[in-house]
């Protein structure tokens, strides 16, 4: 059991989480056995990861609050809200970078997977998340102290095709097999039903750092589907955080005549010190906001919660119309939703908890705290997955496609083949022919959105159907059929019926990693790995050197030393200073071998002080300043000698 | 997106060959998607919707056991149940989800049950069928429908008053003639249904007959549903 824990994972915009739900008692829930979903805290024993990651001074990868420290003072190594970017194109982000500041690699290639340039080399969006995804798992196999290489990974249900894709990738680059990505809204409900088995209807409002997703369920007997879904995967409390900076920006632009936009590091502390009052808002009428600076000017301002709710209003606005469509898609009247349940750090403002419940007539649920119910969620599922338990025997997850699938037919326009909605897994067979005589390829361009026109929706790949035998324009019937797995994500085979012969299909993905891209990556973590690997071993070979060198000088003194016969000098003496040179090189097996064989020449030495210490505690004296041990089981002597 | 391979994807095109329903693990049952003996998935192969439920091509369903049986079905075919098994397995359990997931969708909602069971019996429903609409609307092509006869005058009438909309704007007379027409429209949909429900227990009865009916029924509808949105759009 010990190697195969599947933990669940939750890669948020703002803050990631790792849980795990266990068989036994545990951290969580000490007293009731087998009831067990909790957070794996992180080093620093909070249970958030700020989905920060930065660079350190020795270019060594920083994640989560240790990252948040270099963005306020060095925003330029660091880079925050990466899940924005996650399987999209430089077109695609180009209202983000307004607002963010990313820096897109210089040598960006249209067409090509964006990059973001931290320090002296550039990332692909996978490749940081990877880094949080890695320390998640660090966290993790630190607590159960074995190795963990299964998860399950949250993704927001409004994500396409390409954006699943990329967190499936950082999952494979951070050394993780993701057995499934589950929809964040979806999980949320899992860990709410754990504890209540009921059958009804319940509509999940999640709005977090990034994004904001509604999703719409039937509960019965253990089964949840999902009916409906929509959302917005580029609305969140960023968007809200920006629009106070903006208006922090502009103050200081106004009364103070500085151009703030100018220090991106006074933009992070203003951004801090934002989301500091955001926070107090959602418990207190009014907050300060303090920033000093660069010329040691302090700017202030009160914000009252009027205010701030007139400043938000349109942004709380755009989550309701995606509750309308959800509630239109599964055809429902708001009366017959039976529960409402709020998910996301952002549903704590008082604000959006009013909207909600006057949209829906009914109190919202937030029993289950919005920054962790998704990861919980998660580990429900990972339990699922990993063969059950008796909590879990009758759940199971049956979700939807959050957007159709379509492909460019004559004209640009979209055809779709499988709707908005449709139970996932889910397939569509859809036969092509040629238009010209002797033609031997067919071009098919694959589309994920609602809207009529081809341009105006997601592109997810073009690929040629090669292969096909010369026959007169009309006559080969190409069947290609289309599937959508568990986690979303498009697959596509075909083949060409008239000659029964297999076509050759070369998809090219219009955003996202090649297979072979991903491989590199993961050999890149790999060798990232080893380098640290050696790293530590280098330290720790250098530190142990240095234990056994200071307790030979000890030994040197000790009356003992002279009871050594001349050559058993000798010996010690040389391999000290082989030790001691070994010291000077980076390589730690030297190091190591040269202990070893230290360790081996002085038993002797060691042995003759123990017995003069064992010695002289029989005289009835202080041990104190001559202990080597607990006796003769302390298993290296002249190691214990420091002790003294 | 992932490329598959349909061969590893565990989609056995049998060409009208039917397979031997004899568990691949145990050999023993007669099995059609999972083993009755020891409960192993099988291999997935093409189905009608119908046979896949183990139904007749009847169109008179009992929802709900349709819905148990959906859910019954996804307990035991569900790619998360297999998600420690056998790549293969694996495999199958996703094309014969995705069947399931297919056939219920297809079943569970009376029209697009009867389209497919027309489909089945080999009549071409493109020329109504909704997505036919949809590319020919976005296309900006006129899309050749033949007006029913009852409706003539009707639409005739309904053709002007958007006219009129889409020239002068919809004032407060001229909302008030279109939502009097939808309502008319709306009430002629409702009896389509019954008009649907009577060739379905005649189909059901072993009329094959009845199919021509259908197609009527759908046609009108279809047409009828083309008017209400546009009316829908004048009105917005």
């Amino acid at each position: 059991m010990a190697d195969d824990r599947v933990v669940g994972i939750d890669l948020g915009t703002t803050n990631s989480l790792v849980a795990y739900m266990g068989t036994g008692p545990t951290l969580a829930h000490p007293d009731e056995p087998g009831k067990g979903v909790f957070i794996i805290p992180g080093e620093d024993g909070s249970n958030l990861v700020p989905s920060v990651v930065a660079l350190d001074h020795d270019n060594h990868m920083l994640v989560g609050n240790a990252a948040r420290e270099v963005l306020l003072t060095q925003p330029e190594r660091a880079v925050y809200s990466v899940k924005r970017l996650m399987g999209r194109g430089v077109d695609d982000v180009q209202e983000e970078l307004k607002l963010f500041p990313f820096r897109l690699a210089e040598d960006l290639a249209p067409g090509e997977v964006l990059r973001i340039q931290l320090g002296e080399r550039s990332y692909t969006p996978p490749e940081i998340s990877a880094q949080i995804l890695r320390q998640l798992k660090r966290n993790a196999e630190r607590f159960f102290g074995a190795a963990v290489k299964q998860a399950v990974i949250t993704v927001p249900a409004y994500f396409n095709d390409a954006q699943r894709q990329a967190t499936k990738d950082a999952g494979r680059i951070a050394g993780l097999e993701v057995l499934r990505l589950v929809n964040e809204p979806t999980a949320a409900s899992l860990a709410y039903g754990l504890d209540r088995k009921q059958n009804g209807t319940i509509a999940v409002y999640d709005f977090g750092g990034g994004t904001f997703d509604i999703s719409i369920l039937k509960l019965q007997d253990g089964i949840f589907e999902v009916i409906a879904t929509n959302g917005d995967t580029h609305l969140g409390g960023d968007d809200i955080d920006n629009l106070l900076i903006a208006v922090a920006v502009a103050d200081i632009a106004g009364d103070l005549g500085l151009d703030a936009r100018q220090h991106p590091d006074l933009v992070q502390r203003l951004r801090r010190a934002v989301i500091e009052a955001k926070i107090a808002l959602s418990s207190r009428p009014a907050a300060e906001l303090e920033v000093e600076l660069p010329d040691g000017r302090l700017y202030q301002r009160t914000i009252t919660r009027e205010m701030f709710e007139q400043m938000i209003e349109p942004i709380v606005e755009r989550t309701l119309e995606p509750c309308r469509q959800a509630l239109k898609d599964a055809e429902l009247t708001v009366a017959q939703v039976d529960e409402v349940v709020l998910v996301g750090g952002s549903t704590r403002i008082p604000l959006v908890r009013r909207r909600v419940e006057e949209l829906f007539g009914r109190e919202p649920h937030s029993e289950l705290n919005p920054d962790e119910v998704v990861a919980l969620g998660a580990a429900v599922q990972a339990k699922i997955l990993a063969g059950g338990s008796a909590e879990t025997k009758d759940m199971l997850l049956l979700d939807v496609t959050p957007l159709s699938l379509g492909i460019e037919a004559l004209g640009g326009v979209t055809a779709k083949i499988i709707h908005r909605n449709s139970t996932i897994p889910a397939s569509a067979t859809e036969h092509f022919t040629t238009g010209v005589e002797g033609q031997i390829s067919v071009a098919i361009h694959v589309l994920q959105g609602e809207r009529e026109m081809a341009k105006d929706c997601r592109s997810l790949a073009r690929f040629d159907l090669k292969g096909i035998p010369p026959m007169p324009a009309g006559l080969p019937r190409i069947e290609v059929r289309f599937l959508i797995d568990a986690n979303g994500i498009l697959h596509v085979s075909a083949r060409e019926q008239r000659s029964g012969k297999e076509s050759e299909i070369q998809v090219q993905p219009s955003y996202g990693l090649t297979d072979e891209q991903v491989e590199n990556m993961i050999l890149d973590s790999f060798d990232n790995a080893e380098r640290d690997l050696a790293e530590r071993q280098l330290i720790e070979a250098r530190n142990e050197a240095e234990t056994i060198l200071t307790a030979l000088a000890k030994g040197r003194h000790n009356p003992a030393w002279t009871m050594l016969n001349f050559s058993e000098q000798r010996k010690v003496d040389e391999l000290e200073s082989r030790l001691r040179l070994a010291l000077g090189g980076t390589d730690y097996n030297p190091i190591r071998r040269w202990i070893d064989e230290l360790n081996q020449a002085t038993m002797h030495l060691a042995e003759l002080m123990m017995d003069a210490a064992v010695g002289s505690a029989l005289r009835g004296k202080n041990m104190d300043s001559t202990d080597v041990g607990e006796g003769p089981a302390a298993p290296h002597p002249i190691g214990k000698a420091e002790f003294s | 997106m992932e490329l598959s391979d349909p061969q590893k994807a565990g989609l056995q095109v049998m060409n009208g060959k039917h397979r031997d329903h004899r568990c691949w693990s145990c050999g023993d049952m007669r099995a059609e998607h999972f083993c009755a003996a020891c409960g192993h998935v099988q291999p997935a192969e093409p189905t009608d919707y119908f046979a896949f439920f183990g139904l007749p091509r009847k169109l008179e369903l009992d929802d709900a056991g349709l819905e148990r049986e959906f859910y019954a079905l996804s307990r035991k075919l569900h790619p998360d149940v297999y998600s420690l098994a056998s790549a293969r397995e694996q495999a199958w359990s996703l094309e014969k989800t995705s069947q399931l997931n297919d056939a219920y969708r297809t079943l569970k909602d009376p029209l697009s049950r009867t389209e497919y069971l027309l489909r089945l019996e080999g009549i071409q429903l493109d020329e109504q069928s909704k997505t036919a609409t949809e590319q020919a609307r976005a296309a900006g092509v006129d899309k050749k429908q033949t007006v029913p006869a009852e409706l003539l005058e009707e639409a005739f009438e309904l053709n002007m008053l958007l006219e009129e909309a889409k020239m002068g704007g919809v004032d407060k007379e001229l909302r008030a003639q279109l939502r009097a027409t939808r309502a008319g429209l709306m009430a002629r949909l409702k009896t389509m249904q019954d008009e649907l429900h009577a060739a379905w227990k005649q189909w059901d009865g072993g009329d094959r007959e009845a199919t021509a009916q259908m197609v009527d029924v759908l046609n009108r509808r279809s047409y009828l549903r083309n008017l209400v949105r546009d009316i829908n759009e004048a009105l917005d």
